[in-house]
């Protein structure tokens, strides 16, 4: 296990933006974070998703940083989904709550069609 | 004008009005003069003092006719003229001089000249005063400051640097001096037979004089205890040491108890301190024994009484400085509502951290601590058997330190999960310690030791009856910053709690059981781990299996 800067590029699928993070999500990832979400909400998107599948270690920082983007994400009313996290992360996003606020879906498709679904 | 100088007697007044002599304030040297005339003290309610206070100019002292003692001193001495020195209405000094050296009356302008150097001279005399009167007050800070940090570490060096680990039981305490440091002091003793003395006390007055009765009480204490065990006995040796050489109006309140952990029987007597609770099945109990404060009188007699500490049980000492915290608007914590916390909380470290957690509440997240807070808590595992009880000692597998530096809980975490992998945790129960590793670790170098590189965080890891221990250390026993607050992820959102905080939260869901201890030097948390429960925690859609 060795540390890793965590790096973000954004997609679009339709009217879904999608976040590739790849790295630790950690307090060095704010910046980049807030950088992609920035470009990601830029248009106005119908969801944002945060494709997890590249990320490693995540801490209760990398944590806090999510509730971060939850909040902006609530106050513009855009729904967040997430895919791509292992069962370990998937249960601390149980156990803290952050699933009732984020959909989590086992792959990008599901997440599109979530995305879709919560849009209509 | 060197006549005039020759003749310098130079008096002042403090601001209290309390005549006293100054010496040249550049130098701190006494000016010699030759023919000087003795100096004259003005009493405060000396009629002088009036005069010259509304005098316009230089006071020919011959012809000055009053009923005042020092005016006559100053004819004695062969005071001619005096100079009031005024500033800004007040007086604060008198030239006195005396007769020219050539012997010719004083003329009118020698007179002005008089004046015109009282005019000057007394602002820069006033400055002068207030310089002086500045720099006393900073050496006093100063000295108080100083006296507070030398409490400090005497308090400090005489608690216990780490609680007994016994098996079945849980031992925790917290030691929280105010600024201005009390006398509050805890021990624990071993004693013969694997008893345990457990001892929680209070000593009257504040700093270095109640730092000294702390030091002296627990020597005391300690030696008594190894030779007579009976709790009641103890305090009464240690009252017949104490009362000699007490200082006036101090005192100390202490409670003793002695533990037999294999039965739970605990024996105790009270020298005044506040009862401690128990919390049973039934709900929390005081313990009650009587006895009067040691140092007092001589011959005291201290009441024994004895309980036993079922399993589930759990017992808290304390201090007044938990109960006597006051609300901002003057309510004090009070026994009743600690007592209803001893019934309802967990005991161990949980019930110091949510005892903590209520104080905060009550007195207001930003108030000053009003006094030392002491808590020492005991808690007999709920339903343990003899054969746990007597289980085999945890052989420790690693220790190691971190520096405090951001990013470096990586290295504990990755070390911790090497060194436990083969004692047989599931891949998925183990991610969850490396979780809690990680955490601790961040809150060891960020809270405890305020990610300073030189203070290294230590990490232990043992092993042993069916589980694995990993204990994490910093150097932050006296730190208040740590979190207290339970994370809601709804008032995150809404901007009532702050984003973070989740570090103990994630901790204490990710192991089986996490332990906290302080003391006023380091602070520690330990996880544990049971080799023998690999349960998962099963999630909708049943994919979690590890991978």
């Amino acid at each position: 296990m060795t540390t890793s800067e965590m790096s973000t590029t954004v997609r679009r699928r339709d009217r879904v933006a999608v976040i590739d993070l790849v790295g630790d999500v950690n307090a060095r990832a704010e910046d980049s974070l807030d950088t992609a979400w920035a470009e990601a909400t830029r248009e106005g998107p119908d969801a944002v998703i945060l494709n997890f599948e590249g990320a490693g270690y995540i801490n209760s920082t990398g944590i806090a940083l999510i509730v971060g983007l939850l909040a902006r994400a609530r106050a513009r009313t855009i729904p967040i989904l997430a895919y791509g996290l292992t069962p370990h992360y998937r249960e601390i996003f149980e156990i803290t709550r952050l699933a009732d606020f984020l959909a989590i879906n086992p792959d990008e498709d599901s997440a599109v069609r979530g995305a879709e679904r919560s849009s209509t | 004008m060197s006549t005039l100088t020759g003749s310098f007697r130079r008096r002042f007044l403090d601001r209290a009005g309390v005549d006293r002599a100054v010496r040249d304030a550049a130098s701190a040297k006494p000016v010699a003069l030759v023919d000087e005339p003795p100096p004259v003290d003005i009493a405060p309610n000396d009629p002088l003092l009036a005069y010259l206070q509304g005098a316009s100019g230089v006071v020919g002292i011959e012809t000055l006719e009053l009923d005042s003692p020092a005016l006559t001193a100053m004819k004695a001495a062969g005071v001619q003229l005096a100079v009031p020195l005024v500033s800004q209405g007040e007086l604060i000094g008198v030239l006195n001089l005396g007769p020219r050296r050539s012997e010719q009356d004083y003329s009118l302008d020698d007179r002005k000249l008089l004046d015109n150097l009282a005019a000057q001279a007394a602002p820069a005399l006033r400055v002068g005063q207030l310089v002086r009167q500045q720099q006393a007050e900073a050496r006093t800070r100063e000295r108080f400051e100083q006296e507070l940090e030398v409490a400090r570490l005497i308090q400090q060096n005489f608690l216990p640097k780490q609680l007994p680990d016994l098996p079945g039981w849980e031992a925790a305490a917290l030691y929280r001096p105010a600024r201005e440091v009390g006398g509050d002091f805890y021990d624990v003793i071993s004693l013969p037979d694997g008893q345990v003395g457990f001892v929680v006390g209070d000593v009257t007055d504040k700093g270095v004089p109640a730092a000294l009765v702390m030091a002296a009480t627990r020597s005391v204490l300690r030696a008594s205890a190894q030779r007579l065990v009976e709790p009641g006995e103890v305090l009464e040796r240690v009252n017949e040491h104490l009362c000699p050489d007490m200082p006036p109006k101090m005192f100390v309140t202490c409670l003793y108890g002695v533990l037999e952990p294999a039965t739970g029987r605990f024996r105790f007597a009270n020298a005044g301190h506040d009862l401690p609770y128990v919390k049973t099945a039934d709900g929390s109990v005081e313990l009650r024994a009587r006895g009067m404060p040691l140092g007092l009188m001589t011959g005291m007699a201290y009441e024994e009484k004895e309980t036993v500490l079922a399993p589930g049980d759990s017992l808290l000492l304390h201090s007044d400085g938990v109960v006597e915290a006051h609300d901002p608007d003057g309510h004090m914590f009070g026994f009743p509502r600690l007592k209803e916390a001893v019934a309802t909380y967990p005991g161990g470290g949980e019930l110091i951290d949510l005892v903590l957690a209520d104080l905060r509440e009550h007195t207001g997240p930003d108030a000053e601590q009003e006094d030392d807070i002491t808590m020492v808590t005991l808690a007999r595992a709920g339903g343990s058997t003899p054969a746990e009880e007597g289980s085999a000692p945890m052989r420790q597998l690693t220790e190691f330190d971190v520096p405090s530096a951001e990013g470096n809980e990586r290295l504990a975490l990755t070390t911790v999960s090497a060194v436990v992998a083969p004692l047989g945790l599931t891949d998925a129960r183990l991610e969850r310690l490396e979780t809690a590793v990680g955490e601790a670790t961040m809150n060891a170098m960020e809270h405890g030791n305020g990610y300073r590189a030189d203070q290294p965080v230590t990490v232990r890891v043992l092993s042993g009856s069916g589980q694995v221990r990993v204990q994490i250390t910093d150097q932050g026993g006296a730190s208040t910053d740590r979190e207290n607050e339970v994370p809601d992820i709804e008032a995150k959102l809404a901007g009532l709690q702050r984003p973070r905080g989740w570090g103990l939260f994630l901790i204490k869901n990710m192991v089986d059981e996490a332990h906290e201890t302080s003391d006023g030097t380091v602070h520690s948390l330990e996880l544990v781990m049971h080799l023998d429960d690999n349960s998962e925690i099963e999630h909708e859609g049943g994919d979690d299996d590890d991978e």
